[in-house]
Protein backbone atom coordinates (compact mmCIF):
# COMPACT_ATOMS: atom_id res chain seq x y z
CA UNK A 1 0.00 0.00 0.00
CA UNK A 2 2.71 2.64 0.76
CA UNK A 3 6.14 2.02 -0.62
CA UNK A 4 9.45 3.64 0.34
CA UNK A 5 11.90 3.47 -1.57
CA UNK A 6 14.93 4.88 -0.64
CA UNK A 7 13.60 7.94 0.40
CA UNK A 8 15.82 11.37 0.90
CA UNK A 9 13.72 14.74 1.57
CA UNK A 10 15.91 18.14 2.75
CA UNK A 11 14.34 20.97 2.70
CA UNK A 12 15.50 24.21 1.40
CA UNK A 13 17.89 26.15 3.56
CA UNK A 14 18.15 23.20 5.66
CA UNK A 15 21.73 21.24 6.07
CA UNK A 16 20.32 17.92 7.53
CA UNK A 17 18.06 15.91 5.50
CA UNK A 18 14.13 15.28 7.12
CA UNK A 19 14.15 12.23 6.07
CA UNK A 20 17.32 10.04 4.84
CA UNK A 21 17.58 7.01 2.64
CA UNK A 22 14.12 5.47 4.07
CA UNK A 23 12.90 2.50 2.62
CA UNK A 24 9.83 0.56 4.23
CA UNK A 25 6.74 -1.37 2.78
CA UNK A 26 3.37 -0.53 5.05
CA UNK A 27 1.13 -2.90 3.51
CA UNK A 28 -2.49 -3.18 3.07
CA UNK A 29 -4.72 -3.35 6.30
CA UNK A 30 -1.68 -2.85 8.69
CA UNK A 31 -1.49 -0.44 11.85
CA UNK A 32 2.03 1.01 12.07
CA UNK A 33 3.24 3.60 14.35
CA UNK A 34 5.34 5.95 13.75
CA UNK A 35 7.48 7.29 16.69
CA UNK A 36 11.05 9.46 17.21
CA UNK A 37 11.72 12.58 18.87
CA UNK A 38 10.61 16.11 17.36
CA UNK A 39 12.35 16.75 14.26
CA UNK A 40 13.15 12.90 13.05
CA UNK A 41 10.67 13.39 10.26
CA UNK A 42 7.46 11.56 11.12
CA UNK A 43 5.40 14.63 9.76
CA UNK A 44 7.53 14.60 6.61
CA UNK A 45 7.02 11.18 6.02
CA UNK A 46 3.05 11.74 5.94
CA UNK A 47 3.84 14.64 3.39
CA UNK A 48 5.51 12.77 1.60
CA UNK A 49 2.46 10.03 1.49
CA UNK A 50 -0.01 12.85 0.51
CA UNK A 51 2.68 14.48 -2.07
CA UNK A 52 2.32 17.34 -0.13
CA UNK A 53 6.22 17.29 -0.40
CA UNK A 54 8.05 15.97 -3.05
CA UNK A 55 11.17 14.06 -2.08
CA UNK A 56 14.61 15.32 -3.12
CA UNK A 57 16.00 11.77 -4.03
CA UNK A 58 13.93 7.63 -4.00
CA UNK A 59 10.76 6.50 -5.39
CA UNK A 60 7.45 6.46 -3.33
CA UNK A 61 4.30 4.29 -4.33
CA UNK A 62 1.24 5.01 -2.67
CA UNK A 63 -1.71 2.05 -3.64
CA UNK A 64 0.76 0.99 -6.30
CA UNK A 65 0.50 4.43 -7.93
CA UNK A 66 4.81 5.94 -8.09
CA UNK A 67 3.65 9.35 -6.98
CA UNK A 68 6.48 10.91 -8.98
CA UNK A 69 4.54 10.39 -12.22
CA UNK A 70 1.72 11.67 -10.98
CA UNK A 71 0.66 14.92 -12.65
CA UNK A 72 -0.77 17.55 -10.54
CA UNK A 73 -4.32 17.40 -11.63
CA UNK A 74 -4.51 13.92 -10.39
CA UNK A 75 -3.40 14.48 -6.99
CA UNK A 76 -6.48 15.59 -5.49
CA UNK A 77 -8.13 11.79 -6.38
CA UNK A 78 -5.22 10.50 -4.46
CA UNK A 79 -5.86 12.53 -1.73
CA UNK A 80 -9.83 11.46 -1.76
CA UNK A 81 -8.43 7.81 -0.94
CA UNK A 82 -6.20 8.77 1.47
CA UNK A 83 -7.84 10.53 5.10
CA UNK A 84 -6.51 12.85 7.48
CA UNK A 85 -5.98 13.81 11.37
CA UNK A 86 -4.40 16.36 13.00
CA UNK A 87 -3.11 17.39 16.22
CA UNK A 88 -5.14 20.42 16.09
CA UNK A 89 -8.00 18.95 14.69
CA UNK A 90 -8.73 21.49 12.12
CA UNK A 91 -12.36 21.47 12.04
CA UNK A 92 -14.02 24.47 10.39
CA UNK A 93 -15.69 26.93 13.27
CA UNK A 94 -18.83 27.76 11.63
CA UNK A 95 -20.31 24.26 10.95
CA UNK A 96 -21.88 21.80 13.21
CA UNK A 97 -20.65 18.10 13.54
CA UNK A 98 -22.76 16.97 10.91
CA UNK A 99 -21.85 20.10 7.96
CA UNK A 100 -17.92 19.82 9.14
CA UNK A 101 -17.73 15.83 8.25
CA UNK A 102 -20.19 16.79 5.03
CA UNK A 103 -18.20 19.05 3.98
CA UNK A 104 -15.91 16.44 2.83
CA UNK A 105 -18.07 14.81 0.63
CA UNK A 106 -20.07 17.95 -0.66
CA UNK A 107 -16.04 19.52 -1.80
CA UNK A 108 -15.46 16.11 -3.80
CA UNK A 109 -19.30 16.54 -5.52
CA UNK A 110 -21.14 13.28 -3.65
CA UNK A 111 -24.90 13.68 -4.23
CA UNK A 112 -26.91 15.30 -1.47
CA UNK A 113 -28.17 11.80 -1.15
CA UNK A 114 -25.74 9.86 -0.56
CA UNK A 115 -24.00 12.32 2.13
CA UNK A 116 -27.03 11.81 3.73
CA UNK A 117 -27.11 8.26 4.36
CA UNK A 118 -22.94 8.36 4.86
CA UNK A 119 -22.59 10.93 7.64
CA UNK A 120 -24.96 9.50 9.89
CA UNK A 121 -23.46 5.95 9.45
CA UNK A 122 -20.01 7.32 10.42
CA UNK A 123 -20.66 9.76 13.50
CA UNK A 124 -22.22 6.08 14.95
CA UNK A 125 -18.70 4.96 14.35
CA UNK A 126 -17.18 7.53 16.57
CA UNK A 127 -19.23 7.09 19.04
CA UNK A 128 -20.68 10.83 18.61
CA UNK A 129 -24.56 10.05 18.11
CA UNK A 130 -26.73 12.82 19.30
CA UNK A 131 -24.27 15.49 18.98
CA UNK A 132 -24.95 16.53 15.15
CA UNK A 133 -26.00 19.92 15.80
CA UNK A 134 -22.98 20.35 18.15
CA UNK A 135 -20.56 23.25 17.16
CA UNK A 136 -16.88 22.37 17.19
CA UNK A 137 -16.77 24.99 20.52
CA UNK A 138 -19.27 23.18 22.60
CA UNK A 139 -17.47 19.57 22.10
CA UNK A 140 -14.23 18.45 24.25
CA UNK A 141 -11.48 18.10 22.85
CA UNK A 142 -11.48 14.18 22.23
CA UNK A 143 -15.36 14.76 20.86
CA UNK A 144 -13.82 17.64 18.50
CA UNK A 145 -11.14 14.87 17.47
CA UNK A 146 -13.82 11.85 16.95
CA UNK A 147 -15.49 14.32 14.83
CA UNK A 148 -11.65 14.94 12.66
CA UNK A 149 -11.74 10.78 12.22
CA UNK A 150 -15.27 10.75 10.84
CA UNK A 151 -14.40 13.41 8.11
CA UNK A 152 -11.07 11.37 7.50
CA UNK A 153 -12.82 8.09 7.57
CA UNK A 154 -16.08 9.19 5.95
CA UNK A 155 -15.29 8.48 2.28
CA UNK A 156 -13.75 4.79 3.63
CA UNK A 157 -10.23 6.13 1.93
CA UNK A 158 -7.91 3.29 1.52
CA UNK A 159 -5.50 4.36 4.21
CA UNK A 160 -5.74 6.67 7.25
CA UNK A 161 -2.99 9.02 8.22
CA UNK A 162 -2.88 10.33 11.88
CA UNK A 163 0.27 13.18 12.73
CA UNK A 164 -0.17 13.44 16.62
CA UNK A 165 -3.69 12.68 17.05
CA UNK A 166 -3.82 12.55 20.68
CA UNK A 167 -1.26 14.94 21.60
CA UNK A 168 -4.06 17.71 22.40
CA UNK A 169 -5.91 15.12 24.81
CA UNK A 170 -5.46 13.59 28.20
CA UNK A 171 -4.38 9.83 28.56
CA UNK A 172 -7.87 8.79 29.51
CA UNK A 173 -9.81 10.22 26.37
CA UNK A 174 -6.74 9.02 24.55
CA UNK A 175 -7.62 5.56 24.78
CA UNK A 176 -11.13 6.31 23.38
CA UNK A 177 -9.85 7.57 20.14
CA UNK A 178 -7.30 4.40 19.95
CA UNK A 179 -10.34 2.45 20.28
CA UNK A 180 -12.09 4.29 17.14
CA UNK A 181 -8.79 4.18 15.31
CA UNK A 182 -8.55 0.28 15.71
CA UNK A 183 -12.27 0.02 14.57
CA UNK A 184 -11.48 1.51 11.87
CA UNK A 185 -8.30 -0.60 10.77
CA UNK A 186 -10.53 -3.19 11.26
CA UNK A 187 -12.82 -2.53 8.50
CA UNK A 188 -10.08 -3.03 6.34
CA UNK A 189 -7.89 0.50 6.49
CA UNK A 190 -4.46 1.12 6.58
CA UNK A 191 -3.77 3.34 9.47
CA UNK A 192 -0.19 4.73 10.07
CA UNK A 193 0.11 7.21 13.11
CA UNK A 194 2.43 9.54 14.14
CA UNK A 195 2.86 9.62 18.21
CA UNK A 196 5.12 11.00 21.02
CA UNK A 197 2.28 8.81 23.14
CA UNK A 198 4.37 6.05 24.91
CA UNK A 199 1.36 4.46 26.42
CA UNK A 200 -0.66 4.32 23.84
CA UNK A 201 1.95 2.41 21.71
CA UNK A 202 3.05 -0.07 24.61
CA UNK A 203 -0.66 -0.60 24.78
CA UNK A 204 -1.45 -1.67 21.48
CA UNK A 205 1.41 -3.70 20.66
CA UNK A 206 1.17 -3.01 17.01
CA UNK A 207 4.27 -2.55 14.24
CA UNK A 208 6.40 0.22 15.90
CA UNK A 209 8.81 2.28 13.16
CA UNK A 210 11.21 4.51 14.90
CA UNK A 211 12.75 7.38 13.32
CA UNK A 212 16.34 9.40 14.58
CA UNK A 213 17.45 12.26 12.67
CA UNK A 214 15.58 11.35 9.59
CA UNK A 215 16.31 7.52 9.21
CA UNK A 216 14.59 4.21 10.25
CA UNK A 217 16.48 3.06 13.01
CA UNK A 218 13.96 0.10 14.39
CA UNK A 219 11.05 -1.54 12.53
CA UNK A 220 9.01 -3.73 14.99
CA UNK A 221 5.84 -5.87 14.44
CA UNK A 222 3.87 -5.92 17.97
CA UNK A 223 6.43 -3.05 19.31
CA UNK A 224 6.83 -0.83 22.23
CA UNK A 225 7.70 3.03 22.41
CA UNK A 226 11.01 2.86 23.87
CA UNK A 227 13.76 -0.21 22.82
CA UNK A 228 13.51 -3.25 24.12
CA UNK A 229 16.07 -4.17 25.59
CA UNK B 1 -20.69 19.81 -10.50
CA UNK B 2 -22.63 20.92 -7.28
CA UNK B 3 -24.12 24.61 -8.38
CA UNK B 4 -25.72 24.45 -4.69
CA UNK B 5 -22.75 23.60 -2.51
CA UNK B 6 -20.71 26.29 -5.13
CA UNK B 7 -23.47 29.11 -4.59
CA UNK B 8 -23.47 28.43 -0.70
CA UNK B 9 -19.57 29.16 -0.52
CA UNK B 10 -19.98 32.34 -3.03
CA UNK B 11 -22.34 33.86 -1.10
CA UNK B 12 -20.62 33.09 2.71
CA UNK B 13 -17.69 34.77 0.67
CA UNK B 14 -19.00 37.49 -0.04
CA UNK B 15 -20.57 38.66 3.36
CA UNK B 16 -17.50 37.86 4.85
CA UNK B 17 -15.91 40.41 2.51
CA UNK B 18 -18.57 42.95 2.24
CA UNK B 19 -16.55 46.15 2.47
CA UNK B 20 -14.17 45.46 -0.26
CA UNK B 21 -16.40 44.24 -2.37
CA UNK B 22 -18.72 46.94 -2.53
CA UNK B 23 -15.27 49.13 -2.65
CA UNK B 24 -14.68 46.98 -6.05
CA UNK B 25 -17.88 47.72 -7.62
CA UNK B 26 -18.41 51.05 -6.83
CA UNK B 27 -14.94 51.65 -8.72
CA UNK B 28 -15.82 49.14 -11.17
CA UNK B 29 -19.17 50.90 -11.44
CA UNK B 30 -17.29 54.49 -12.16
CA UNK B 31 -14.65 53.70 -14.04
CA UNK B 32 -17.02 51.37 -16.41
CA UNK B 33 -19.37 54.96 -16.57
CA UNK B 34 -16.07 56.73 -17.35
CA UNK B 35 -14.91 54.77 -20.35
CA UNK B 36 -18.74 54.40 -21.53
CA UNK B 37 -19.06 58.19 -21.63
CA UNK B 38 -16.04 58.66 -23.63
CA UNK B 39 -17.29 56.43 -25.95
CA UNK B 40 -20.67 58.38 -26.35
CA UNK B 41 -18.67 60.94 -27.01
CA UNK B 42 -16.96 59.81 -29.84
CA UNK B 43 -20.59 58.42 -31.40
CA UNK B 44 -21.83 61.59 -30.95
CA UNK B 45 -18.89 62.78 -33.08
CA UNK B 46 -19.62 60.60 -35.65
CA UNK B 47 -23.32 60.25 -35.83
CA UNK B 48 -22.72 64.80 -35.98
CA UNK B 49 -20.48 64.18 -38.59
CA UNK B 50 -21.94 62.16 -40.92
CA UNK B 51 -25.61 63.74 -40.86
CA UNK B 52 -24.04 67.19 -41.50
CA UNK B 53 -22.17 65.88 -44.45
CA UNK B 54 -25.26 66.02 -46.81
CA UNK B 55 -26.74 69.21 -45.62
CA UNK B 56 -26.04 73.15 -45.71
CA UNK B 57 -22.80 73.98 -45.89
CA UNK B 58 -22.60 77.58 -46.66
CA UNK B 59 -24.42 80.19 -45.33
CA UNK B 60 -24.26 83.98 -46.58
CA UNK B 61 -25.88 86.06 -44.10
CA UNK B 62 -27.31 89.25 -45.80
CA UNK B 63 -27.45 92.85 -44.04
CA UNK B 64 -30.11 93.69 -41.40
CA UNK B 65 -31.17 97.24 -40.73
CA UNK B 66 -28.90 97.52 -37.43
CA UNK B 67 -26.35 95.07 -38.76
CA UNK B 68 -22.67 96.39 -37.47
CA UNK B 69 -20.69 94.49 -40.44
CA UNK B 70 -18.24 96.46 -42.23
CA UNK B 71 -20.20 95.67 -45.51
CA UNK B 72 -23.12 96.84 -44.48
CA UNK B 73 -22.74 101.15 -43.31
CA UNK B 74 -24.87 102.15 -45.64
CA UNK B 75 -27.38 100.83 -42.89
CA UNK B 76 -30.72 99.77 -43.88
CA UNK B 77 -30.58 96.28 -44.46
CA UNK B 78 -29.63 94.73 -47.68
CA UNK B 79 -32.34 95.26 -50.88
CA UNK B 80 -33.83 93.66 -53.29
CA UNK B 81 -31.72 94.30 -56.04
CA UNK B 82 -28.54 92.86 -54.09
CA UNK B 83 -30.51 89.77 -53.18
CA UNK B 84 -30.99 89.13 -56.78
CA UNK B 85 -27.67 90.31 -57.88
CA UNK B 86 -26.69 87.78 -54.98
CA UNK B 87 -28.58 85.27 -56.23
CA UNK B 88 -27.40 85.41 -60.17
CA UNK B 89 -23.91 85.54 -58.74
CA UNK B 90 -24.46 82.56 -57.25
CA UNK B 91 -26.17 80.48 -59.90
CA UNK B 92 -23.23 81.36 -62.07
CA UNK B 93 -20.94 79.30 -59.79
CA UNK B 94 -21.66 75.83 -61.31
CA UNK B 95 -20.57 73.59 -58.45
CA UNK B 96 -23.20 74.48 -56.06
CA UNK B 97 -25.94 71.27 -55.25
CA UNK B 98 -28.50 73.85 -54.40
CA UNK B 99 -29.22 76.86 -53.13
CA UNK B 100 -32.36 78.35 -50.69
CA UNK B 101 -33.11 81.60 -49.92
CA UNK B 102 -34.19 81.70 -46.05
CA UNK B 103 -36.04 85.24 -45.52
CA UNK B 104 -35.91 87.16 -42.65
CA UNK B 105 -39.19 86.01 -41.27
CA UNK B 106 -38.46 82.50 -41.68
CA UNK B 107 -34.86 82.48 -39.98
CA UNK B 108 -36.46 84.45 -36.86
CA UNK B 109 -39.19 81.71 -36.84
CA UNK B 110 -36.45 79.32 -37.21
CA UNK B 111 -34.48 81.09 -34.20
CA UNK B 112 -37.08 80.97 -31.67
CA UNK B 113 -37.15 77.44 -32.60
CA UNK B 114 -34.01 76.23 -32.21
CA UNK B 115 -33.64 78.34 -28.76
CA UNK B 116 -36.98 77.35 -27.12
CA UNK B 117 -34.28 76.31 -24.46
CA UNK B 118 -33.16 79.63 -23.77
CA UNK B 119 -35.76 82.64 -22.66
CA UNK B 120 -33.43 85.31 -22.20
CA UNK B 121 -31.93 85.04 -25.43
CA UNK B 122 -34.84 84.88 -27.11
CA UNK B 123 -36.20 87.55 -24.96
CA UNK B 124 -33.42 90.15 -26.23
CA UNK B 125 -33.05 89.44 -29.76
CA UNK B 126 -35.78 92.16 -31.78
CA UNK B 127 -37.21 90.28 -35.13
CA UNK B 128 -35.04 92.75 -37.12
CA UNK B 129 -31.87 91.36 -35.50
CA UNK B 130 -32.44 87.90 -37.12
CA UNK B 131 -30.47 88.51 -40.95
CA UNK B 132 -31.99 86.74 -44.22
CA UNK B 133 -29.49 84.20 -45.89
CA UNK B 134 -28.70 82.27 -48.46
CA UNK B 135 -28.40 78.50 -47.37
CA UNK B 136 -26.26 76.91 -49.85
CA UNK B 137 -25.29 73.40 -50.32
CA UNK B 138 -21.85 72.58 -52.22
CA UNK B 139 -20.25 69.99 -54.33
CA UNK B 140 -17.02 69.87 -52.98
CA UNK B 141 -16.75 71.59 -49.56
CA UNK B 142 -13.17 72.26 -49.30
CA UNK B 143 -12.27 74.09 -52.38
CA UNK B 144 -15.42 75.65 -53.61
CA UNK B 145 -16.64 76.82 -49.65
CA UNK B 146 -13.46 79.31 -50.27
CA UNK B 147 -14.20 80.23 -53.69
CA UNK B 148 -17.27 81.53 -52.81
CA UNK B 149 -16.91 82.87 -49.98
CA UNK B 150 -14.27 85.26 -51.58
CA UNK B 151 -16.13 85.76 -53.83
CA UNK B 152 -19.58 86.69 -51.42
CA UNK B 153 -17.31 88.22 -49.13
CA UNK B 154 -17.49 91.90 -49.48
CA UNK B 155 -20.51 92.08 -51.99
CA UNK B 156 -23.16 94.55 -51.83
CA UNK B 157 -25.93 93.65 -48.98
CA UNK B 158 -23.59 90.49 -47.87
CA UNK B 159 -22.98 90.78 -44.12
CA UNK B 160 -20.92 87.84 -43.38
CA UNK B 161 -20.38 84.73 -45.18
CA UNK B 162 -20.26 81.48 -42.55
CA UNK B 163 -19.10 78.38 -43.19
CA UNK B 164 -20.73 75.91 -41.17
CA UNK B 165 -17.99 73.60 -40.85
CA UNK B 166 -16.32 76.01 -38.91
CA UNK B 167 -18.87 76.13 -36.69
CA UNK B 168 -19.23 72.25 -36.52
CA UNK B 169 -15.89 72.64 -36.05
CA UNK B 170 -15.59 73.89 -32.76
CA UNK B 171 -18.57 71.07 -31.24
CA UNK B 172 -16.13 68.82 -32.46
CA UNK B 173 -13.49 70.01 -30.60
CA UNK B 174 -15.23 70.29 -27.42
CA UNK B 175 -16.52 66.69 -27.49
CA UNK B 176 -13.44 65.37 -28.69
CA UNK B 177 -11.46 67.51 -25.72
CA UNK B 178 -13.59 66.07 -23.38
CA UNK B 179 -13.18 62.55 -24.88
CA UNK B 180 -10.12 62.75 -24.35
CA UNK B 181 -10.19 63.87 -20.85
CA UNK B 182 -12.55 61.00 -19.87
CA UNK B 183 -10.75 58.31 -21.53
CA UNK B 184 -7.62 59.44 -19.85
CA UNK B 185 -9.54 59.13 -16.16
CA UNK B 186 -10.91 55.93 -17.08
CA UNK B 187 -7.67 54.53 -17.56
CA UNK B 188 -6.40 55.21 -14.63
CA UNK B 189 -9.35 54.12 -12.45
CA UNK B 190 -9.60 50.85 -14.57
CA UNK B 191 -5.90 50.17 -13.46
CA UNK B 192 -7.48 50.88 -9.64
CA UNK B 193 -9.97 48.48 -10.42
CA UNK B 194 -7.55 46.47 -12.27
CA UNK B 195 -5.10 46.50 -8.25
CA UNK B 196 -8.81 46.04 -6.44
CA UNK B 197 -10.10 43.54 -7.85
CA UNK B 198 -6.57 41.80 -7.04
CA UNK B 199 -6.46 42.48 -3.87
CA UNK B 200 -10.23 42.00 -2.83
CA UNK B 201 -9.70 37.87 -4.56
CA UNK B 202 -6.33 37.85 -2.52
CA UNK B 203 -8.19 38.87 0.92
CA UNK B 204 -10.94 36.49 0.25
CA UNK B 205 -8.62 33.95 -0.03
CA UNK B 206 -6.69 34.57 2.36
CA UNK B 207 -10.23 34.90 4.93
CA UNK B 208 -11.20 31.44 3.59
CA UNK B 209 -7.55 29.97 4.30
CA UNK B 210 -9.31 27.31 6.70
CA UNK B 211 -11.95 26.16 4.80
CA UNK B 212 -9.29 25.88 1.60
CA UNK B 213 -6.84 24.12 2.61
CA UNK B 214 -9.24 21.64 4.32
CA UNK B 215 -11.09 21.28 0.89
CA UNK B 216 -7.48 20.88 -0.85
CA UNK B 217 -6.51 17.99 1.96
CA UNK B 218 -9.73 16.03 1.42
CA UNK B 219 -9.09 15.83 -2.76
CA UNK B 220 -11.12 19.02 -4.25
CA UNK B 221 -10.09 19.43 -7.60
CA UNK B 222 -8.07 22.61 -7.75
CA UNK B 223 -10.85 23.84 -9.63
CA UNK B 224 -13.72 23.33 -7.34
CA UNK B 225 -11.54 25.17 -4.92
CA UNK B 226 -11.21 28.15 -7.25
CA UNK B 227 -14.22 28.55 -8.94
CA UNK B 228 -16.42 30.27 -5.68
CA UNK B 229 -13.33 32.84 -5.42
CA UNK B 230 -13.89 33.35 -9.53
CA UNK B 231 -17.35 34.05 -9.35
CA UNK B 232 -16.97 36.46 -6.29
CA UNK B 233 -14.99 38.44 -8.64
CA UNK B 234 -17.57 38.21 -11.61
CA UNK B 235 -20.40 38.72 -9.51
CA UNK B 236 -18.68 42.06 -8.13
CA UNK B 237 -18.22 42.92 -12.03
CA UNK B 238 -21.38 42.57 -12.91
CA UNK B 239 -23.17 44.47 -10.12
CA UNK B 240 -20.66 47.37 -10.88
CA UNK B 241 -21.54 47.07 -14.76
CA UNK B 242 -25.25 46.89 -13.82
CA UNK B 243 -24.55 50.48 -11.63
CA UNK B 244 -22.57 51.84 -14.83
CA UNK B 245 -25.59 50.88 -17.18
CA UNK B 246 -27.65 53.38 -14.91
CA UNK B 247 -24.93 56.08 -14.88
CA UNK B 248 -24.59 55.72 -18.30
CA UNK B 249 -28.30 55.85 -19.15
CA UNK B 250 -28.28 58.79 -16.84
CA UNK B 251 -25.03 60.64 -19.17
CA UNK B 252 -26.95 60.17 -22.16
CA UNK B 253 -30.50 61.47 -21.20
CA UNK B 254 -29.14 64.42 -19.09
CA UNK B 255 -25.90 65.35 -20.54
CA UNK B 256 -25.96 65.06 -23.70
CA UNK B 257 -29.54 66.37 -24.35
CA UNK B 258 -28.16 69.75 -22.35
CA UNK B 259 -25.44 69.76 -24.71
CA UNK B 260 -28.03 70.13 -27.41
CA UNK B 261 -29.47 72.87 -26.59
CA UNK B 262 -26.20 74.85 -26.11
CA UNK B 263 -25.05 73.57 -29.36
CA UNK B 264 -28.38 72.55 -31.49
CA UNK B 265 -26.23 71.39 -34.20
CA UNK B 266 -25.36 68.01 -32.62
CA UNK B 267 -27.63 64.97 -33.70
CA UNK B 268 -28.97 62.98 -31.01
CA UNK B 269 -27.58 59.18 -30.22
CA UNK B 270 -30.13 56.56 -30.64
CA UNK B 271 -30.67 53.76 -28.17
CA UNK B 272 -29.19 51.23 -30.25
CA UNK B 273 -26.10 53.57 -29.86
CA UNK B 274 -26.30 53.57 -26.28
CA UNK B 275 -27.30 49.48 -26.49
CA UNK B 276 -23.59 49.16 -28.11
CA UNK B 277 -21.76 51.25 -25.41
CA UNK B 278 -23.46 49.31 -22.88
CA UNK B 279 -22.69 46.06 -24.24
CA UNK B 280 -19.16 46.90 -24.41
CA UNK B 281 -18.57 47.60 -20.90
CA UNK B 282 -19.82 44.93 -20.19
CA UNK B 283 -17.23 43.13 -22.15
CA UNK B 284 -15.09 45.06 -21.00
CA UNK B 285 -15.81 44.78 -17.06
CA UNK B 286 -16.18 40.76 -17.37
CA UNK B 287 -12.90 40.26 -19.30
CA UNK B 288 -11.24 42.77 -16.35
CA UNK B 289 -12.62 40.73 -13.45
CA UNK B 290 -12.32 37.18 -14.84
CA UNK B 291 -8.89 37.77 -15.74
CA UNK B 292 -7.44 39.18 -13.00
CA UNK B 293 -9.33 36.84 -10.84
CA UNK B 294 -8.28 33.74 -12.32
CA UNK B 295 -4.44 35.57 -12.03
CA UNK B 296 -4.48 36.96 -8.39
CA UNK B 297 -5.71 33.28 -7.92
CA UNK B 298 -3.00 31.43 -9.68
CA UNK B 299 -0.55 33.42 -7.66
CA UNK B 300 -2.25 33.40 -4.32
CA UNK B 301 -4.01 30.31 -3.88
CA UNK B 302 -1.24 27.66 -3.87
CA UNK B 303 -2.33 24.16 -5.54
Amino acid sequence: MIHFDNVTKTYANQSRPALENVSLDVEKGEFVFLVGPSGSGKSTFLRLVLKEERPTSGRIHVAGKDLARLTNWKVPHLRRRIGCVFQDFRLLPNKNVYQNIAFALEVIGKPRRFIRKVVPEVIDLVGLEGKRERMPDELSGGEQQRVAMARAFVNRPMILLADEPTGNIDPATSIGIMKVLDRINRTGTTVVMATHDAAIVDSMRKRVIELEYGKVVRDQSRGVYGQAY
Amino acid sequence: MRFQFVFSEVWIGLRRNLTMTVALIVVVAISLSLLGTGLLFVKQVDNTRSYWQSRVQLSVYLCTPSDVAANCERNGGVTPSEVAAIKSELLATHDTLSIQYVTADAAYKQFRQEFANNEPIVRYTARNQIPPSFEIRLKNTQADAAQVTEVMDGAPGVSQVVNDASILDQFYRLLDGARNAVVVIAIFLLVAAILLVANTIRLSAFNRRRETSIMRLVGASNFYVQLPFLVEGMIAGLFGWLVATGLLIGVKSVLLSSLQSIFPYGVSLSTADLVEVIIVAMITGLLICGSTSFLTLRRYLRV
